[in-house]
């Protein structure tokens, strides 16, 4: 086997009082692409938030790249791609803006090199965004958006994605360039971990499948099946997403 | 121009100028944070440092400055840790600055309820050389913050969550913004006074938000109307014998209906470029499809 880019092991998280990861295990090794599948609640997006540090982990032990979470500092090797908010900064920003924020990672104090904006290009143009990057992001379709939060999160030019779900309320053509940029990737040696509602569009790049369910893993190997209507050629399951559990509570005035 | 000959006019335009640059420089980011009203909260803290200020016999404007920036990290604690009864404790935080502010001067033997007033309005043509000095050098530094950092600052203000994923200290850059508000109300106390700062920290960035489509573009033109109302509210302040304070921002808020109004043939002629440039094929309307001949020719 290969060195393994994650490793979660006996993962347990609360939210409140509630238990929302009861001890899960997950290895994702170097090259693999893995989806973590599941409904909604079954702490899936909790799982990857909890290997970026976003949760606090009550017991088990988390590594990236065989270093303990705690002491990793080499946060360029990830790209991140959030859940997708509508929520936005208050202040207009452009696209080459944005995504110019996810190269900082691999600046010294901020400052761009010409290697450093020749990446943010690379980065845009992987998702077919290069002639937008002077637009202002409030002006983008909501397939455009997630396209340029995965440039953000390519442009350090990471060995590990870890995406939360990439495909929610994504339109068609997006969902092309979206896969066809993960293809790209994978065929460069990137390792990724998806949050996924269903495999989707997907599917055919998708190495293994870990499915939870009330925050225990359920299934652990090659995807499953798709049953029912969710089998059905053209299906779009999209729901929509209550605000996230983890979020602290704004108070409004001042957050 | 005769104003230039004066002493107090000289410290008063420098005073001003630099307020219509650092004021705005830092609205930004909290605008971007949504916490455009923090810079009104850490206003009422300051009032206990005045106070303590003129209690105590120190610098009134440095002692402000040691209260605001601790009341400054207080609020982002209190945003940290807070959650639900965060507002309350934010709420007792100002309105406990206040109370002490007022209580502090009216202690004090020089003190009274008239010096606390030139600084909750302003009183530019009091500005001292000592003064002078104070806000040149806070003003550095907000200029070397905000200047210096703008792309971790902008990182941090845009998606807090991401920002922590590309290794970025977040909680040290959220401390140092807090901060950064903190100093830049205290350098525009004395101008526009600590019950207005708030304006100039927000409202020339709203203005600018009318006509700019980058976070650069903004933070250039809101750093432009400020210098602009700051001068100019200073300025008109010397001719009429208008309070300074009110005047500038009575004129940055001016400026905002003006760019408002300016805005919407430019946002216009925007999406007509941008559909020129990104031709999708559609028409620009809803067409109805050309209906099949309804009615049918029922035959008998």
């Amino acid at each position: 086997m290969t060195e393994p880019v994650i490793s979660l092991r006996g993962i347990r998280a609360e939210l409140g009082s509630r238990p929302v990861l009861r001890g899960i295990d997950l290895t994702v090794h170097r090259g693999e692409v893995v989806a973590l599948l599941g409904a909604n609640g079954s702490g899936k997006s909790t799982a990857v938030r909890s290997v970026i540090g976003q949760v606090p982990v009550s017991s088990g032990e988390i590594e990236l790249f065989g270093t303990d979470r705690r002491r990793f500092r080499d946060w360029h090797r990830v790209g991140y791609v959030p859940q997708r908010t509508t929520a936005a900064g208050g202040v207009p920003a452009t696209v080459g803006e944005v995504v110019s924020s996810g190269r900082l990672s691999r600046t010294r104090f901020g400052l761009f090199r010409k290697a450093d904006h020749e990446a943010v290009r690379r980065a845009l143009d992987l998702v077919g965004m290069a002639d937008r990057a002077k637009d202002s992001v409030g002006a983008l379709s909501g397939g455009q958006h997630q396209r340029v939060l995965i440039a953000r999160a390519l442009a350090p030019e990471p060995d590990l994605l870890i995406m939360d779900e990439p495909m929610a309320g994504v339109d068609l053509a997006s969902q092309e360039v979206l896969a066809q940029t993960l293809r790209e990737q994978v065929s460069q040696g990137s390792t990724v971990l998806l949050v996924l509602h269903e495999l989707g569009p997907l599917e055919p790049l998708i190495d293994r499948a870990v499915v939870l369910r009330d925050g225990c893993v359920v299934h652990d190997g090659p995807p499953p099946k798709a049953v029912g209507q969710h089998a059905l050629p053209g299906h779009d399951h999209v729901h929509p997403h209550a605000a996230h559990d983890a979020e602290p509570i704004r108070t409004g005035l001042l957050s | 121009m005769d104003f230039l000959n004066y002493d107090f006019m000289q410290r008063a335009l420098l005073a001003a100028v630099l307020v219509g640059i650092t004021a705005p420089a830092v609205g930004i980011y909290l605008v971007q944070r949504r916490q455009a009203l923090m810079g009104d909260g850490i206003g009422h803290v300051a009032m206990t440092g005045v106070g303590l200020g003129f209690l105590l016999s120190w610098s009134p404007v440095w002692m402000a400055t040691l209260v605001s920036v601790l009341g400054a990290v207080l609020m982002e604690l209190i945003r940290w840790y807070g959650r639900t009864r965060g507002d309350i404790a934010l709420a007792m935080l100002f309105y406990g600055g206040m109370a002490g502010g007022v209580m502090f001067i009216n202690l004090a033997p020089t003190g009274s309820n008239a010096n606390l007033t030139s600084y909750l309005f302003g009183s530019l043509s009091t500005v001292s050389e000592s003064d002078v000095t104070a806000i040149v050098l806070l003003a550095a530094f907000v200029v070397l913050v905000t200047l210096g950092l703008r792309r971790q600052l902008f990182a941090v203000s845009q998606d807090e969550e991401f920002a922590r994923v590309t290794g970025l200290p977040v909680r040290a850059l959220n401390l140092l913004t807090a901060i950064t508000a903190a100093v830049t109300v205290t350098v525009a106390m004395r101008v526009v006074g600590l019950l207005l700062v708030s304006a100039l920290m927000v409202v020339p960035v709203a203005a600018a938000q009318q006509l700019s489509r980058s976070f650069a573009a903004t933070f250039a033109i809101a750093v432009g109307i400020g210098v602009t109302v700051t001068i100019g509210g200073t300025v008109t302040s010397y001719y009429q014998d208008v309070p300074p304070g009110a005047t500038i921002v009575l004129l940055t808020i001016g400026a905002f209906i003006a760019l408002t109004a300016l805005a919407a043939p430019l946002a216009r002629r925007r999406a007509r470029a941008l559909a020129a440039a990104h031709p999708t094929g559609d028409p620009a309307e809803c067409a109805i499809p050309a209906s099949r001949e309804t009615g049918g020719k029922v035959g008998v």
